[in-house]
């Protein structure tokens, strides 16, 4: 995980102090956190590192075409139906929380985030909706809803696990707490203004004792990560993305400090962690008005970069603008990965990341210095030229425009909030690259600019081949694609998991759940169960190697029977 | 009132909901499965209905509009006429969090009353400060999705702006290999008399959508035929027999197609065999997508706009 071990297991003992509170036995002491991942899918990623590689080979390139179903559940968010999930033998009423008065999203569940695995338990969520699950055969434990004010319910990333407490977000802006045993409420705490239209997707992450949070928002309103104390709730420190207050740093991108404080920025994806640093390193989302740059001329830091912040004062250390001036909606929120890696023979500590709009970039994790740049999503078409700093320079003429503007990669990105993985074994970086064009038609053309995704209409017009790209991280090249074979463009599905098998595991564009060959991208196996919808994990019970994914309300774990 | 406006919320979250799922669904039988789309939902129209500001009761119409005219007197030079801000430079309020928070006034008065910056006081009586801001608010509930503000009122905007000659020129050059003016496309702007419709049209061969938005417009089928953009395929199996159709669904193990007699057939694929050869009509024009410039293509949606 590291080249410097030592540092490790001192960060590792401070953090252990964390538990001096007491609560006994403890599900996940925050420390073991550090761990590389393994039997366990304790955080968003797996581990803190991003990189979605498992050390675990039972299955692996010679095993892996005896591959088969476990089990299936399929999982109804709301209160209905007794609290069992269909196909999970029933269960219990469901525990009912929240401060609004309505159940939104009652029916099939929508998983699209994280499933955490903790001690042969599963935690499952949805927008309002936590399960705990057996990790043997998918029984549910318990179901907890939250009733609403509303918001935006279009997903939720997962839940956190800190001792024996878990952590989730909604979409009207509440961080709840709930006991892992019995899916009791803890506490719950605001997060953000509901009026001002935040709406929380985020999975939050856990560093010892900081809960870190971001949240969501379409309405030219601030970005923020903010961090709370998992024992209280309470606040213990809140970043702004974006300049709020005169004299700021990056306040000269902006216009002024109101074209500033409505722009964007927005913490929409879990970021990664580096205990040697103590630095929390996360990619932000878009400018806005998103389409309509006119009233937001300049780079708009610190929308759509690489930004790292260290975790006891939420102060930044360092950032890397990964699109600047961005008129696109391409936000930059994809969880990055951490890499210790080798630059012209020197052993370097790195971070990459495949934005949205088409590039992939590494950077030096503790200084912020650019190592590397280069186009992974081939037909993206919006660049002017290269900075001496490794920031692409945009082509003004590819903004939305009256008569219509040819852009490559669409709104939706050559990759998106879907993770990429990465392998220490074969050195690559491995990202879905979905290419395709369409015409950006400016429709409000007012010099003020338009709001939130305004002012624009847009129009698919084809695409060009799309692949499951691995990239080399020290030069950005392409070590191979595998191309998805069909003619309509359609790319691959989920995000990818790495292992020390050396298989990948990704959905493709035909609705088949599919493991690679990490070295070459040739399919070993396959089982069409749909197009999934959150990234695949693996955990170890009973000694037995199950890989989990989601398609829709249906949660698949496979394994070697 | 109260129970009315519960479940009406009710009903618009769960349609909020259903618009809103970008989670990708089991692929349509025989066709590829749809791509995975946006961080908190790309393109997704979230219709937005779920945020206070769309679900406060509206005042009574009489008081938003009087509401309104008092806006136009005394806010609407620095505010905008569509509260987006205006002239002299006061702030947009359809983004303003003290707009935002307001239910009944009670943040918008204090400040109509006592200014703020550069912003007079006021001496406005308590009902038309609440008038005011009951207008405010209903211009709020009526923003549409992610974040896009109310409709404003219809810009006529020229996307013909292309040199028709040096589309023709281009054309010639480029498309005339399988397109005539006075065969395929002739009268094709009479049929698609919209610019920006024409413009999808050409540009994505009547192949509709792709990912990220609408396809490619009314009249794609009409301007081409019934069976031009059909993607047929050709299996050669080990035999030497080759079986050809329509494609329906090709990914690295099965291809199915359809035979002309409308048999269903289905294969499955091992790396390169059984071979495989697909004939995409519209191949040409991805291939072009990579090449044309936005000139180019404004000049071409220029000349072909002549063919009426």
């Amino acid at each position: 995980m590291t080249n410097r071990p030592l540092t490790i297991v001192a960060s590792a003992l401070a953090l252990s102090t964390v538990l001096v509170s007491g609560q006994g036995q403890s599900l996940v002491d925050p420390a073991s956190l550090l761990k590389p991942l393994a039997e366990s899918w304790p955080t968003y990623s797996g581990d803190y590192t991003g990189r979605r590689f498992s050390a675990l080979k039972q299955i692996n390139k010679t095993t892996v075409k005896n591959l088969s179903l476990a089990w299936v559940v399929r999982l109804t968010a709301g209160p209905g139906g007794g609290g069992g999930g269909r196909g999970g033998g029933g269960g219990p009423e469901a525990i009912m929380g929240g401060v609004g008065t309505e159940i939104a999203g009652a029916g099939p569940a929508n998983v699209k985030g994280a499933i955490l695995m903790v001690n042969d338990v599963l935690y499952v969520s949805s927008p309002d909706n936590v399960w705990a699950l057996d990790a043997r055969d998918g029984r549910e434990l318990w179901h907890y809803v939250w009733r609403t004010r509303g918001g935006t319910h279009i997903g939720n990333r997962g839940v956190a696990i800190w001792n024996n407490y878990l952590f989730f977000e909604t979409p009207d802006d509440y961080l709840v707490s709930l006991d892992a045993k019995t899916g009791k409420e803890r506490w719950h705490v605001e997060i953000a203004d509901f009026d001002e239209q935040y709406f929380s997707t985020p999975a939050p992450i856990i560093v010892g004792n900081h809960v870190l949070v971001g949240t969501g928002n379409d309405l030219d309103m601030p970005g923020f990560l903010q961090s709370f104390d998992p024992e209280t709730g309470k606040l213990q420190w809140k970043f702004y993305t974006v300049p709020m207050n005169p004299g700021d740093p990056g306040l000269d991108t902006w216009p002024n400090l109101d074209a500033a404080r409505h722009g964007g920025g927005q913490v929409w994806v879990p970021g990664v962690y580096d205990p040697d640093t103590r630095l929390y390193i996360f990619g932000t989302g878009n400018p806005t008005p998103g389409y309509t740059g006119v009233a937001r001329k300049g780079d708009n830091l610190f929308t759509c970069s690489l930004v790292a912040v260290h975790v006891d004062t939420g102060k930044m250390a360092w950032y890397f603008q990964t699109s600047a001036h961005d008129t696109h909606d391409w936000d930059s929120a994809q969880t990055p990965i951490l890499i210790d890696g080798v630059i012209n023979g020197k052993p370097r500590k790195l971070v990459s990341t495949a934005s949205r709009n088409g590039y992939f970039y590494t950077v030096d994790r503790v200084s912020g210095e650019h190592v590397v740049t280069s186009k992974f999503g081939t037909a993206s078409n919006w660049a002017k030229g290269l900075r001496p700093t490794g920031v692409v320079e945009p082509n003004p003429e590819k903004e939305a425009t009256i008569p219509g503007s040819l852009v490559s990669p669409v709104e939706g990105g050559v990759t998106n909030w879907p993770p990429a993985a990465y392998s220490p074994d074969t050195g690559l970086f491995y990202v879905h690259e979905r290419n395709g064009f369409n015409i950006v038609y400016l429709t409000d053309p007012d010099p003020r600019g338009s709001m939130g995704l305004g002012g624009k209409t847009t129009s698919g017009v084809g695409s060009a081949p799309s692949y499951l790209t691995a990239i080399d991280y020290k030069t950005g090249k392409a070590a191979w694609r595998h191309q998805f074979p069909g003619v309509t463009g359609g790319g691959g599905s989920g995000g990818i998991l790495a292992t020390a098998g050396g298989v990948l595991f990704t959905g493709d564009a035909g609705g088949n759940f599919v493991a690679f060959d990490a070295n070459t991208g040739k399919p070993l196996w396959h089982s069409r169960i749909g197009g999934i919808s959150n990234a695949p994990e693996t955990y170890l019970v009973d000694g037995l190697q199950y890989v989990l994914v989601a398609v829709g309300d249906a949660l698949f774990a496979f394994r070697l029977n | 009132m109260r129970p009315l406006l519960v479940s009406l919320l009710g009903l618009m979250l769960a349609l909020a909901v259903r618009v809103t799922a970008q989670g990708p669904p089991p692929p349509p039988p025989g066709g590829q499965a749809p791509p995975v789309q946006g961080g908190r939902g790309a393109g997704g129209g979230q219709g937005g209905r779920g945020f206070p500001a769309q679900q406060r009761p509206l005042a009574d119409p009489a008081v938003i509009a009087r509401g309104k005219t008092l806006y136009e007197i005394s806010c609407r030079a620095c505010h905008g006429g569509d509260l987006r801000g205006g002239d002299l430079g006061g702030p947009n309020l359809l983004r303003s969090p003290i707009a935002l928070n307001d239910n009944d006034g009670e943040s918008i008065g204090p400040i109509v009353r006592t200014g703020r910056g550069d912003m007079p006081p006021s001496n406005l009586p308590e009902e038309s400060v609440k008038a005011i801001a009951a207008y405010i608010r209903s211009i709020l509930a009526s923003a549409r999705g992610q974040g896009s503000p109310p409709a404003g009122p219809r810009v006529e905007l020229n996307v013909l702006v292309g040199d028709a000659a040096a589309g023709r020129a281009y054309f010639a050059t480029h498309c005339s290999s399988c397109h005539s003016p006075t065969g395929d496309l002739s009268g094709l702007a009479q049929r698609v008399p919209d610019p920006m419709a024409l413009q999808n049209l050409w540009v994505s061969g009547g192949g509709g959508g792709g990912r990220g938005g609408r396809g490619g417009g009314a009249g794609a089928a009409a301007a081409a035929g019934p069976n031009r953009r059909e993607v047929t395929v050709t299996v050669t199996l080990a035999s030497g027999e080759k079986v050809e159709g329509r494609l329906g669904r090709i990914d690295d193990f099965i291809v199915t197609l359809t035979q002309s007699d409308g048999t269903a057939r289905s294969f499955r694929r091992d790396g390169d065999l059984p071979r495989i050869d697909i004939r995409d009509p519209l191949e040409a024009h991805k291939k072009l997508l990579l090449v044309y410039t936005d000139t180019d293509m404004h000049n071409v949606t220029a000349f072909l706009a002549t063919l009426k």
